[in-house]
């Protein structure tokens, strides 16, 4: 017990001395992360999507070559920055830009080379689950999209991408997480990101457990809100469980565009003679059923005014 | 008569050694409407999809209206939204409801405005009886509406041609029937159709030229009386005796 209340004091004089930093280094975690996540996103569709043009045999071979030399470029780029320490690329991109350009060039922010770095990471993870959500689509899909005549950059946009993200949403979710937490090795460049003020108030105070206790919670906060999130959204695109029957709507939305009104279209499968009679149908028993709601109403309504003609209605009202 | 939509020329094509048409000769005029009989593995498929492109033959040439299709320079796309497709698998688009299905092709490849494809593509949902259902997704109808849907989907196109790949194959056989009868509705429409089918009913009482495939080449062709009551060739006969049976 003594323990406890001590951490609660511990944390209490860390949060009093230091709780804006925090709060500032929860942010700047959150928004490189969710930055970072976006952009790698749209890094991995540009490399999934390039990596999955079609290459006929019969394709002019300028084509084939270009095609060739794209998949070979996003091979090396996935394989050097998925097999390698985010840490060292955020070292080595930081330190290498002005070692190569002999100072002349260097990164002003911090911001800028923190975001590059875990961009281009999440990006090299994100083209391969691009290319996976792509090829996990049904072929029929392309060719029913083929059939009515969609060039292949339509056919990826309304058919193939929607139904893909759908497939790589956990995956994006997951590099979202994972950026959140990894964001911390950032402080290798100096970038003042949630873990970077633990290092800081640690070295003041020498509060170590007090503080990584902060940080636990926090990054949990973060992590556990970002699950949670995703989880909507996936909802959200997966859309109803459940469709409307527009029965009604859609025999006033096509009103006239029957050549014989009486004899319905020519191959209508249905008999429209059937569909309009059930309408017809149900709109009378509905109104049946109005007349019947309004004579309940008007006998109630006699009851209660029925006493009134008695002259009680003062006393009941 | 005008001059014939399509004119298949000396159509040959292989997967790699295996060579699935030979010297294929073949016309569509206006109004045709024609069934592709045989055997499984005897070429009828790859023939229709040859004809509209999404495999390319290996030889010989498809004049559309007297213009070769697999020439360099040929817009494609542009020719395939003239050919309408109805698949054996549906392959409706799995991220859109019923109306948005038969709606992305007019927006997209003809360039229609959003209102008037809506009310383009609500034309024929009716004519095939899915209007009702225009809000639903593909994963929450049945077969059979799924392959009225796509029918809706190519005929909202305004195709001058419509391919069908074995429309009811994969249909439960109390399905069959309501897809056949659009089917056969829209014949009597004057649509032009291909139609690659088991359906013997069908071919024998809808078409107007019955195709008899074998082994890659087209074996007979002829009215429906003529290849059903009267085939000239014995490997016709054999065909039509194991349906019989």
């Amino acid at each position: 017990m003594d323990r406890l209340s001590l951490l609660f004091a511990d944390i209490g004089k860390l949060l009093g001395r230091y709780g804006g930093a925090y709060l500032a280094g929860v942010r700047n975690t959150l928004v490189l992360a969710l930055a970072a996540t976006f952009i790698g996103c749209l890094i991995g569709f540009l490399c999934g999507i390039l990596q999955t043009i079609p290459c006929a045999k019969s394709d002019h071979p300028v084509k084939k070559i270009l095609l060739g030399l794209l998949r070979v470029i996003i091979r090396v780029y996935v394989e050097v920055f998925r097999g390698t320490p985010m840490v060292l690329q955020a070292v080595f991109i930081y330190y290498g830009l002005p070692y190569f350009t002999n100072n002349a060039l260097r990164f002003t922010s911090v911001w800028a080379a923190a975001l590059l770095v875990v961009s281009i990471n999440t990006g090299a993870y994100m083209a391969e689950s691009v290319r996976g959500g792509i090829i996990s689509i049904d072929p029929g899909q392309t060719e029913g999209a083929k059939a009515i005549g969609m060039t292949h950059v339509q056919t990826m946009t309304s058919v193939i991408l929607p139904q893909a993200l759908r497939n790589i949403l956990p995956q994006i979710g997951n590099n979202f997480i994972i950026n959140i937490k990894d964001t911390s090795v950032m402080f290798i460049i100096s970038f003042t990101e949630f873990f970077a003020v633990h290092r800081a108030a640690v070295g003041a105070t020498y509060l170590y457990f007090p503080s990584a206790t902060v940080e636990m919670i926090g990054y949990l906060c973060m992590t556990l809100a970002a699950s949670f999130l995703l989880r909507a959204l996936e909802r959200k695109l997966d859309g109803d469980e459940s469709y409307e029957l527009v029965q009604a709507d859609a025999l006033t939305m096509t009103a006239g565009t029957y050549n014989y009104p009486d004899r319905g279209s020519p191959f209508d499968e249905r008999n429209p003679e059937a569909v309009k009679s059930m309408m017809r149908e149900s709109l009378r028993r509905q109104a049946e059923q109005d007349e019947a709601v309004r004579q309940g109403q008007r006998a109630e309504r006699r009851r209660e005014t029925g006493p009134s003609e008695n002259g009680n209605r003062k006393g009941e009202r | 008569m005008s001059d014939p939509i399509l004119q298949v020329n000396h159509l040959s094509k292989s997967f790699g050694s295996n060579l699935v048409l030979r010297d294929i000769d073949f016309t569509v005029n206006t109004g045709d409407v024609i069934s592709i009989i045989g055997a499984s593995g005897s070429g009828k498929s790859t023939l229709l999809r040859c004809i509209n492109l999404l495999e390319t033959p290996t030889s010989g040439e498809i004049l559309y209206h007297g213009r070769n299709i697999l020439s360099r320079g040929v817009n494609q796309a542009e020719y395939r939204s003239h050919v309408g497709m109805v698949f054996q698998s549906f392959n409706l688009f799995n991220n859109m409801t019923v109306l948005e299905n038969c709606v992305a092709g007019q927006v997209r490849v003809l360039k229609r405005g959003r209102e008037e494809a809506r009310t383009h593509a609500m034309e024929y949902l009716e004519k095939v009886g899915m209007a009702p259902y225009v809000n639903a997704r593909p994963r929450q109808i049945s077969g059979g509406q799924k392959q009225r849907v796509a029918i809706a989907r190519a005929l909202a196109m305004d195709p001058e041609v419509l391919l069908f790949d074995e429309p009811t194959s994969a249909l439960d056989p109390e399905m069959v029937g309501e897809v056949l009868s659009v089917m056969k509705t829209l014949a009597e429409s004057g649509m032009t159709m291909l139609v690659v089918t088991h359906e013997m009913a069908f071919a024998r009482d809808v078409s107007r030229r019955v195709v008899y495939m074998n082994d890659g080449v087209i074996c007979e062709q002829g009215s429906p009386e003529e290849i059903f009551g009267h085939p000239k060739k014995q490997e016709t006969v054999d065909f039509l005796a194991r349906f019989r049976s």
